[in-house]
């Protein structure tokens, strides 16, 4: 299999670039899987750790982050996220690069294969549905902040021994918002965006009821605060990001999982729009783990995993056309990375083993004391 | 059905070249594996409005093909052949409907795990293809040429980044006159060097009036088009049960009629004309982003028609507003515009358009030059310029190309 094998050459090498960037500019170590220190394991017992997973936004070239030239677009994660981390520079995705089939693919920990814009539940059982049935956890342990409403039944999947009843309890923001500003959505628009991976195709939002309930009961939020606020943000990440710190303030999920969305903006092909959600979403990414960091029910005891689903297409593919999109399929559009951080994790080291898209879910589990047995990943032992 | 299966008769609705060419060689159609015949069908259905060189490199291909053994036929096509397909896609009318089968073909490779090694397949027959079948060097080297930054009156940051190691950097452009100038010098290879859809003048606004021997396309002179386009697109996103993928569908197979396009005057030219509507239908933004319409158009005019000169001008396009609001067709007020982004959108385009010129014949010959419109700084790559330079020379852009070409 001569593609396969330069496949996984061609992943190496961005693996090393990213390695040697991020070790002349944040001065990593290499690590090795077999050198932990003592205090590794000198963290709270699995019913009080908590995680934090956040999908790094629609994916982002090497060339516009961790390349010299990129590094400008991501201050937060060179120089505050990264030295406090271990980084992994060759997560491979060998899925569907579509981003609510990949993201079901990176909460299930096999890789699905349904139709990526059709509104139906992950087949594998999620991680949530493994934390939850396996350690008995209540629906409001677990938590998905979604971009869009494609990603609503991202919560829980349709296997007969998991599926209704064990599966996360899903937030979408934007359907917030659209219900509590249904007779004045003009001055929102802004915050409602949708849908870049087909930027022609935006159905409409509805709210109902319900999540107006959700709205005041859940996160303590009156309408009249929440759509005061909304007209400080200026996109639906920050949306996201302010309800998923909500959230944590409020109900404090052992199990938050935030898809951030913004740099999807690439798909509508305007340059500067993608380096602004790069920008944006670097921000975040930082904003949230302060979070994680004066919560108190999430200090000390928080393990923050970030990851993109996929990348996107290289300039040298003539197949695509560049950062526009993910749809060849080449090395630069499967290979990412993860970033992970909190107690027991090793500070500034990167590893530059390939590990795989499905390897997060049996990682989450052996953080948090599930076993996601029906997941085609290992766990990555360089975080346990 | 197979391709083994194929019959003359089942070709008659296609147009009569594109059906001349298919009925000529179907003894080689014929040998060809499920999942390969489609894909080329999709190219020639539309033969009859393709560009000269799209029309030479199929008949260049297929005369290749024609020459094969049967034995050789099988060795080059076995990685296709190995490809598993789905019932559904071999019962579906893939003579008919060629565009369609290749989606569900896309859909069916990604979900079967077997994209990776369709991309490999594909690659190894399109690098056979071009050792068998080199492709023909251009008579003049290639000349491209965009302008990015209309409206800018300052900008700070570096420009042409991407490009700089590859050519000279000029810091002391003298801009006077300087778009005539580079429209003059496309006319002027026009005239010297008359091909049809050989030279050609893409703006991302307004264009300004060229010589009729220029292949002119023009985000303005298609608003008409995209304001129909949108009310189609609007009517169809409304529609109950309609989906992202059928919506593609429905656009790939909007015709220049169905967009209410003509050009009026004696002006008619339905290749073009079908080049502008698939620029709009099958490009991702270019309906709603003037900026992406001129770089979509610009890599589909240089891989589609392999031009000898190219101009690419990048207006301003509109601030980003939520996708809804962009796609309504019925905006009330002009709307606003964003200057700075849209010229980080065109230095990167430019870049593109490099790129993509490069992947043409003849590219150690290719001239390229980029400049910042109204503005000291331009960027010029040739065989002669050398890399990684800055010029301190005081030049007008008539000189500057004196000098790449």
């Amino acid at each position: 299999m001569p593609n396969v094998s330069h496949a996984r050459e061609l992943s190496q090498r961005i693996a090393r670039t990213r390695r040697d960037f991020l070790r002349d500019a944040a001065g990593l170590a290499l690590g090795s899987a077999f050198c932990r220190p003592a205090w590794a394991k000198a963290v709270a017992s699995p019913s009080k750790r908590k995680v934090v997973v956040i999908t790094f936004g629609g994916g982002a070239r090497d060339q516009e982050t961790f390349m010299i030239e990129g590094q400008e677009n991501i201050p937060h994660l060179m120089s505050e996220l990264i030295p406090q981390s271990s980084f992994f520079t060759q997560v491979i995705n060998r899925g569907i690069l579509g981003h609510y089939v990949a993201t079901a693919s990176l909460a299930t920990g096999v890789y699905e294969t349904f139709n990526n814009f059709a509104a139906v539940s992950p087949e594998s059982p999620t991680a949530f549905e493994y934390f939850r049935k396996d350690l008995k956890r209540p629906s409001s342990d677990a938590w998905v902040v979604a971009p869009s409403n494609g990603f609503n039944r991202i919560g829980e999947s349709s296997h007969r021994s998991y599926g209704p009843g064990f599966g996360a309890r899903v937030i979408l923001p934007k359907r917030l918002l659209s219900a509590a500003t249904s007779t004045s959505s003009h001055d929102y628009q802004h915050l409602l965006r949708d849908n870049y991976e087909t930027p022609y195709f935006t159905p409409e939002l509805e709210g109902n009821e319900f999540e107006l309930q959700q709205l005041e009961m859940i996160l303590k939020l009156s309408v009249d605060d929440f759509k005061s606020h909304a007209q400080t943000l200026s996109s639906p990440d920050e949306l996201s990001v302010y309800i998923a710190r909500q959230l944590m303030r409020h109900v404090a999920p052992s199990l938050l999982w935030i898809t951030l969305h913004d740099i999807d903006v690439a798909h509508a092909g305007a340059y500067s729009l993608y380096i602004e959600g790069i920008r944006r979403t670097d921000r975040l990414c930082s904003e949230l783990w302060k979070a994680i960091q004066t919560e108190p029910e999430y200090a000390g005891n928080t393990t923050l995993f970030i990851l993109p689903d996929f990348g996107r297409d290289s300039d040298e593919d003539a197949g695509g056309n560049g950062f526009q999109h993910h749809r060849t399929g080449d090395t630069l559009s499967r290979t990412t990375w993860m970033l992970a951080a909190g107690p027991g994790v090793r500070q500034g080291v990167v590893f530059d083993r390939a590990v795989d898209s499905t390897d997060l879910v049996p990682t989450l589990g052996a953080v948090l004391g599930f076993h996601a047995s029906l997941s085609q990943g290992k766990p990555v032992q360089e975080v346990l | 059905m197979l391709p083994s299966d194929l019959k003359p008769e089942k070709f008659d609705g296609y147009p009569p070249e594109a059906r001349k060419i298919v009925v000529n060689y179907l003894a080689v159609l014929r040998q060809l594996p499920l999942s390969f015949v489609p894909g080329l069908l999709r190219e020639l259905v539309n033969y009859d409005f393709k560009f000269p060189a799209e029309r030479k490199s199929h008949d260049r291909e297929l005369e290749y093909l024609s020459t094969l053994s049967a034995g050789q036929m099988k060795e080059c096509f076995h990685g296709f052949a190995d490809i598993s397909l789905s019932k559904q896609l071999e019962d579906f009318d893939w003579v008919r409907s060629p565009a369609q089968f290749v989606e569900r073909l896309s859909a069916h490779l990604w979900s079967t795990h077997q994209l990776d090694n369709f991309r490999k397949v594909s690659n190894d027959y399109a690098d056979r293809l071009r050792t068998a079948v080199p492709p023909e060097p251009p008579p003049i080297p290639r000349l491209g040429m965009s302008v990015i930054g209309q409206g800018v009156s300052s900008y700070s940051d570096p420009l042409f980044r991407k490009l700089r190691a590859h050519g000279a950097y000029y810091a002391h452009i003298n801009p006077d006159n300087g778009f005539q100038d580079l429209l003059d010098a496309v006319t002027v290879r026009a005239k010297a060097h008359p091909t049809p859809y050989g030279h050609w003048y893409i703006d991302g606004g307004e264009s300004i009036a060229c010589d009729a021997a220029l292949a002119c396309v023009s985000y303005k002179a298609l608003e008409p088009t995209r304001t129909v386009l949108l009310r189609k697109m609007q009517e169809e996103i409304d529609r109950p049960g309609m989906g992202p993928e059928a919506l593609r569908t429905t656009m790939a197979q909007m015709r220049p009629a169905d967009l209410g396009m003509d050009r009026g005057g004696g002006l008619h030219d339905e290749i073009l004309e079908r080049f502008e509507v698939s620029v709009l239908t099958e490009g991702s933004g270019t309906q709603i982003f003037s900026t992406v319409f001129a770089q979509w158009a610009a890599r589909e005019a240089l891989r589609r028609a392999q031009p000898l000169t190219l101009l690419v001008r990048f207006a301003p396009r509109q601030r980003q507003r939520p996708m809804n609001e962009m796609l309504s067709a019925e905006a009330k007020v002009p709307p606003e515009l964003d200057f700075v982004g849209s010229l980080i959108d065109g230095d990167f385009a430019a870049y593109y358009n490099w790129l993509n010129q490069q992947r043409l014949p003849g590219a150690e010959k290719s001239c390229f030059l980029v400049w910042f419109e109204g503005h000291n700084q331009a960027l010029a790559i040739g065989p002669s310029t050398p890399r990684g330079s800055e010029s301190a020379s005081v030049a007008d852009l008539r000189q500057v190309l004196a000098w790449t070409l």
